[in-house]
């Protein structure tokens, strides 16, 4: 016998839910102790296929793996499916190389107070992207679903609104209670990448301030990159493993990428870029400035250092480090 | 200098009456901007023992300053915990949280919110904005939610385009019947024009005080539906002096919020 599904949302579900499915991938994933570590260049080629479901880490612009976005948009990956969660700068660079035409949409186009995106509301407009609704507690709690390698997880919001109306999720009576509660999909990501502060070669990870959904994105996702600002040796790590955050069998490659999180804001480490990313925004608002400020900082730059030598190289570093830790400089 | 703080604008007005209705020993969940401005202030007045939570896991920072972002490392700067967004979410659907502030390109006369889209299509928006967040989850599991918004008629609207966050929904048990937890939803609205509620049965929104300056005829006039008036409806008490002086001398020295 099955409940009664109540109603359900009329949006697409752009990845399957099947825990066995998640399980059969990782039987066949190598979890070993072994060296992963790796250019993001090679990374980013052997682990995100084109049409792949991608989620990327942190918050929007905060530890967010902003030098794997780059690589990704430089290599060209087309037809991708995006977890929309959180996501603010990351989705801006993305829609600027036109990676996804699928979006789980938690929180899409906006960069919070700074404004709005308009090259990723133009490309949202466009009707190019499927869009399917959530909130930003649903892709998290969707995430966690798949860590926990079940199908489905119970949660109290989206009741009554649109949002639920244009979700994939489902509401019914709980069989415990009677009461009404909204069923969510699990999601497993086919790859994510998260950005951290420090790993080992076999991809034990460790990272400072808040966690946002990255243990569960690591939990749940098929394969994991992780871009890290520090290698650490494995004895590091042994020596204090209650500080480990995202164990190595999990990660499928490490690579190590200083500032990979520029021009965001990588806590305790460097400030956002302030300056930088109202450029972006001004920049989006003409198509053709856009084009060529696009060749100048990801499609003619051979990694992440040679776009942040573009925009200010280390003296801006050492500012956006200033700025992090609230210290007045000079200037 | 004190002359000059008996003077305030509309954005200092709104941000004043926003942090008087936050009690003490309580906890809210904010994002950047006036929320965090009138939460801030609170703190340094009213609700010393107040304590702030930011959706990405930010719980109960000693703000520097403004935070960017409601997950930057200002929004845990010297916290209790930097924790998850699960560990706000989770704690808000529990029944910690006390107070919410959320905003919105539109809202109707149920304190429902559109933060989605305009236009009628869904896969072909003619505006499309970023969608919940955590505005639904906030709105669905904190006891008490605000708006703090200017009064305008293409905000204050008759239909939603897209109901994004639940506010009473159609009114009357209409939230309850939805299977969204008992007692929590919209509290109070507040505009630079006037304070709103809503009335117990219909839930529709009440004007209750107006602003210095306002009268109801001018919060009717700049909103797209109907409003209904409290049997008294008050002048709302302009910021006072201390207010005043710490809004723009410790909470927002650089003017980002209130403008000066």
């Amino acid at each position: 016998m099955s409940l009664p599904i109540i109603a359900e949302g009329v949006g697409v579900l752009f990845a399957n839910p099947d825990p066995d499915l998640a399980r059969a991938f990782s039987r066949t994933k190598n979890r070993g102790q072994r060296n992963k570590v790796m250019s993001l260049k090679q990374a980013s080629a052997e682990f995100v296929h084109d049409g792949d479901y991608l989620a990327t880490g942190g918050f929007g612009s905060n530890r967010t793996p902003l030098a794997a976005c780059h690589e990704i948009v430089r290599q060209k990956k087309k037809n991708m499916a995006f977890a929309g969660h959180t996501t603010t700068h990351d989705f801006q660079v993305l829609c600027a190389g036109k990676t996804f035409n699928r979006v789980d949409c938690a929180y899409i186009v906006g960069l919070e107070a700074r404004g709005l995106s308009p090259n990723a509301r133009r490309y949202m407009e466009s009707g190019a992207v499927e869009v399917t609704e959530w909130t930003n507690y649903a892709l998290a709690a969707r995430l966690k679903a798949g860590a926990m390698g079940v199908s489905f997880v119970p949660v109290r919001s989206m009741m009554g609104t649109d949002t639920f109306k244009y979700s994939a999720a489902r509401l019914i009576e709980c069989p415990f209670t009677g009461k009404k509660v909204v069923l969510l999909p699990a999601l497993y990501p086919d790859v994510c990448v998260i950005h951290v502060h420090e790993a080992d070669m076999y991809g034990n990870c460790r990272f400072k301030g808040i966690s946002v959904a990255d243990i569960e994105l690591a939990g749940a996702s098929k394969r994991v990159i992780i871009t890290c600002e520090r290698l650490i040796a494995n004895e590091e790590i042994r020596h204090d493993p209650s500080a480990t955050q995202i164990p190595f069998y999990l990660v499928d490659a490490v690579c190590e990428v200083p500032f990979g999180g520029y021009p965001g804001n990588m806590p305790y480490e460097y400030f956002s870029d302030e300056e930088h990313l109202k450029e972006w925004i001004t920049v989006e608002k003409d198509p053709a400035l856009f084009t060529a400020f696009l060749e100048k900082n990801i499609y003619s730059c051979e990694d992440h250092f040679q776009y942040i030598e573009k925009n200010g190289g280390l003296h801006k570093l050492q500012a956006l480090r200033a700025k992090e830790f609230l210290l007045k400089t000079g200037a | 200098m004190a002359a000059t703080y008996q003077d305030y604008n509309e954005m200092e007005m709104m941000i004043t009456a926003a942090a008087r209705e936050l009690e003490d020993n309580t906890i809210v969940g904010v994002g950047t901007g006036a929320p965090c401005a009138a939460a801030m202030l609170a703190q340094k007045t009213s609700a010393p023992n107040l304590v702030i939570m930011f959706e990405a896991g930010g719980i109960d920072p000693i703000l520097p300053e403004m935070p960017i972002t409601v997950g930057d490392s200002r929004t845990y700067f010297r916290a209790t915990k930097a924790g998850s967004m699960a560990d706000i979410m989770e704690a808000g659907a529990r029944g910690m949280i006390d107070y919410t502030f959320l905003g919105g390109a539109q809202i109707d006369m149920y304190g429902n919110l559109n933060s989605t889209m305009v236009g009628s299509d869904h896969q072909h928006p003619k505006v499309r904005f970023p969608g919940s967040g955590g505005a639904n989850d906030f709105a669905s599991f904190c006891w008490r939610m605000m708006v703090i918004t200017p009064q305008d008629k293409r905000r204050f609207v008759e239909k939603l385009d897209f109901l994004t966050t639940p506010g009473w929904l159609k009114g009357g048990d209409s939230r309850e019947k939805s299977g969204l937890a008992p007692g929590a939803g919209p509290y109070r609205i507040i505009t630079n024009m006037a304070l709103m509620d809503f009335e117990p049965q219909s839930k529709r929104m009440r004007v209750i005080s107006v602003n210095p300056g306002y009268t109801f005829r001018d919060v009717q006039d700049n909103c797209g539906f109907e409003l209904l008036k409290a049997a008294e409806i008050r002048e709302t008490k302009a910021p006072s002096e201390l207010e005043l002086k710490v809004l723009r001398e410790e909470v927002d020295p650089y003017g980002f919020i209130i403008g000066r």
